[in-house]
């Protein structure tokens, strides 16, 4: 069953000067119950833009001007904010980026659990709450009575641990992660790639994970979304993205993160940098970095739609189209676009 | 090519005192120390890119200060072109042969000429620029401390080249920019670029990726491999990133609670690791493709307190293969081939 579905999300930001800058452009995803999401991209493309959207928690300045945030068929930009209250965190919660210093350092990790159950009227009572507090503390690992510490009492991975209880408080449907691992020390890395793996698996998650990092996508994840300068460049299963990618954005990244498993391969970098939201490119985004163009008219002049070239694979490039075109030789009527 | 040892490293140990509370005193509470480093000895050869491996609280970056001078060893020695570190970088070397002009210099003098030979590439270059001087003064800052006598046209050339080196071309773009008007990429190339005016033999770099996008991780290690290309220059390597140490070094030291437990050639340590604790960390560095996801072997807690340091082979509590032998015996070296030794009493 489809638990979220994103249709062409398009957000602006406004800036002070009321001049509105597209940040994020005809995004279209949909995530199964228990499956897990991996949105992947430089710094700037537009990650966490997209994820505070899918919870309404969009800066000040960030408008959402077009699409739709399906949640179980219901639609989340529609709904009131007393709704959407009700949504977050019960229905689809997150683990910020560095949550390791998200905690409150002058209360104690359990009462901080405590507060959000008592918010959600999860538990009748306050004895309640520090019994689930203890059981989820348990759950990630944690002995339960070290609830009563503070977060400078914890080590770096067990206040990320404890974050994650916390985002598990209401028994949310979807959880959205956002960097949960950068900062910490490869081991403690594994150590939490692990348990959300087993805390997916036991729980029936939908997982949302929000990262630079291809090898953890790689390691966690079953679909990709590649996004470049706030647009979808390709969307696949991540066997798909890993082994046969047809962006060139996507064949470039991968190029420039290393493979522990072949040491002293080569590594190659992309020459430039991603475009500014002021100052986007007015065709294709990727254009003036991209290795396959010539400039060519139409790369120049307009933004690529995102067509399916396989079924279940997305890509946004009017050249890939081309070439599958010539190499698979499938009637053009068998593209649809999404 | 031949090898030239250009940094040798004898069995250093590093101690830090734990300060001690007033109410620690009163309870007459022992004296603690941190073990940083515990018996430490590598060498380096001109030329080589070496890394160093483990988490925090190894201990690596420890052996970057002592190595630059800028910690004076507890026991052990450092000799850099034959040359005790911590007398050098504290202008105490005495002059221990005729012709031997070092030792005859001043102190401040001997520092600068240490100085000159050996730099250092930190993490941050978001906080490693001050942001009220431009890219030249940054660059060019050591060469007016070292007083090398250049003429302005001199500096220039040097500056020039230094930018130019690092990627940052045409230099007359840069200079005048200060450090917010620069890229992430372009800061630590700045950064790089700093370290290399003075023409260097060593460079240490800690963790010079870690703050940094995939894309222009790259670039930088790209950078700091053809550097070694361009100016044959010596570089040791500090991450806890296996994958982007596996790219571009030629030997890696992993080290665990102050102690070297695995030395070898990059490809044959990341690709035959013999120690449990090397084991564990190349199963559980991600690869970049489903089809080769691995069997993670997860060591559980974290780093002991290096305050007690475990007895026997300091791994043995996290260790999964570990027996009561290991509790007991410091494990010595064992020579696996040529070049590449672990400390394992289970090799």
């Amino acid at each position: 069953m489809t638990t979220l579905e994103v249709r062409n999300l398009s957000i602006n930001y406004i800036t002070d000067d009321g001049v509105a800058l597209n940040a994020v452009e005809g995004l279209t995803f949909s995530l199964e119950q228990g499956r897990s999401l991996g949105l992947v991209g430089e710094s700037g493309c537009g990650k966490t833009t997209v994820m505070l959207s899918l919870i309404r928690l969009l800066p000040e300045a960030g408008r959402i001007v077009n699409g739709q945030v399906l949640f179980e068929g219901r639609d989340l930009l529609q709904i009131s904010e007393r709704d959407m209250q009700a949504v977050r965190w019960k229905d689809v919660s997150m683990v910020f980026q560095g949550a390791m210093n998200a905690l409150n350092p002058v209360r104690t990790v359990e009462s901080q659990i405590v507060e959000v159950l008592q918010l959600h009227s999860i538990v009748n009572s306050t004895k309640d709450a520090r019994i689930r507090t203890g059981v989820l503390l348990e759950l990630v690992g944690i002995t339960a009575k070290r609830g009563k510490q503070y977060p400078h009492q914890f080590s770096g991975g067990m206040r990320q641990r404890a974050v994650i209880a916390m985002a598990l408080a209401c028994n949310p449907r979807i959880l959205i992660a956002d960097e949960p691992t950068t900062a910490l020390d490869v081991m403690i890395q594994a150590q939490i790639i692990e348990l959300l793996e087993q805390l997916q698996r036991e729980l029936n998650l939908s997982l949302v994970l929000v990262t630079h990092d291809l090898g953890v996508v790689a390691e966690m994840c079953d679909d990709v979304l590649v996004m470049y300068g706030g647009t979808v460049a390709e969307y696949a299963n991540s066997d798909t993205i890993f082994n046969n990618p047809q962006h060139p954005y996507t064949q470039r990244l991968l190029k420039a993160f290393p493979d522990i498993a072949e040491p002293g391969s080569e590594l190659a970098s992309i020459p430039g940098n991603p475009p500014r939201l002021d100052n986007l490119p007015p065709g294709c985004r990727f254009e003036p970095r991209c290795h396959v163009g010539n400039g060519e008219p139409i790369c120049l002049k307009e933004l690529p739609p995102l067509v399916e070239i396989e079924p279940g694979h997305h890509v946004a490039c009017h050249l890939v189209d081309e070439k599958e075109s010539h190499e698979k030789n499938t009637h053009p009527s068998n593209r649809r676009p999404l | 090519m031949k090898k030239i040892p250009i940094l040798q490293i004898e069995d250093l140990y590093k101690q830090f005192p734990v300060t001690r509370t007033f109410t620690d005193r009163i309870k007459r509470a022992p004296k603690q120390v941190v073990h940083a480093l515990d018996g430490v000895s590598f060498t380096v050869d001109q030329g080589e890119i070496l890394a160093l491996v483990g988490e925090s609280g190894s201990g690596k970056t420890t052996v970057g200060m002592n190595v630059l001078g800028l910690q004076v060893p507890t026991k052990g020695r450092i000799l850099f072109d034959g040359y005790d570190v911590a007398d050098w970088a504290t202008g105490r070397l005495r002059s221990r042969k005729n012709g031997d002009e070092l030792g005859r210099l001043s102190r401040r003098k001997q520092i600068l000429a240490l100085r000159r030979r050996a730099q250092m590439v930190f993490q941050d270059p978001y906080e490693s620029l001050n942001p009220r001087q431009t890219t030249w003064e940054i660059v060019v800052e050591p060469l007016e401390i070292h007083h090398l006598g250049l003429s302005a046209d001199e500096k220039e050339a040097r500056v020039r080249a230094a930018l130019e080196d690092c990627g940052l071309a045409p230099a007359d773009h840069f200079w005048s920019r200060y450090p917010d008007e620069l890229s992430g990429g372009q800061r630590q190339r700045v950064v790089v670029a700093g370290a290399l005016v003075l023409e260097p033999e060593l460079l240490v770099a800690d963790e010079p990726v870690s703050m940094l996008d995939v894309s222009i991780r790259a670039d930088i290690l790209t950078l700091l491999q053809s550097l070694r290309k361009a100016r044959d220059i010596t570089i040791i390597y500090t991450t806890h990133d296996l994958a982007t140490a596996g790219y571009f070094t030629d030997r890696m030291a992993v080290m665990y609670l102050g102690r070297i437990v695995e030395l070898g050639s990059t490809v044959e340590v990341l690709k035959e690791p013999h120690h449990p604790y090397t084991q564990a960390l190349v199963s559980v560095a991600p690869v970049p493709n489903p089809r080769k996801r691995r069997k993670r072997m997860i060591l559980q807690g974290e780093v002991p307190n290096p305050i007690d340091v475990p007895s026997g082979c300091r791994f043995h509590p996290r260790c999964p293969i570990a027996t009561e032998e290991c509790k007991m015996t410091d494990p010595p070296y064992v020579e696996i081939s040529t070049g590449h030794k672990a400390a394992c009493l289970k090799i």
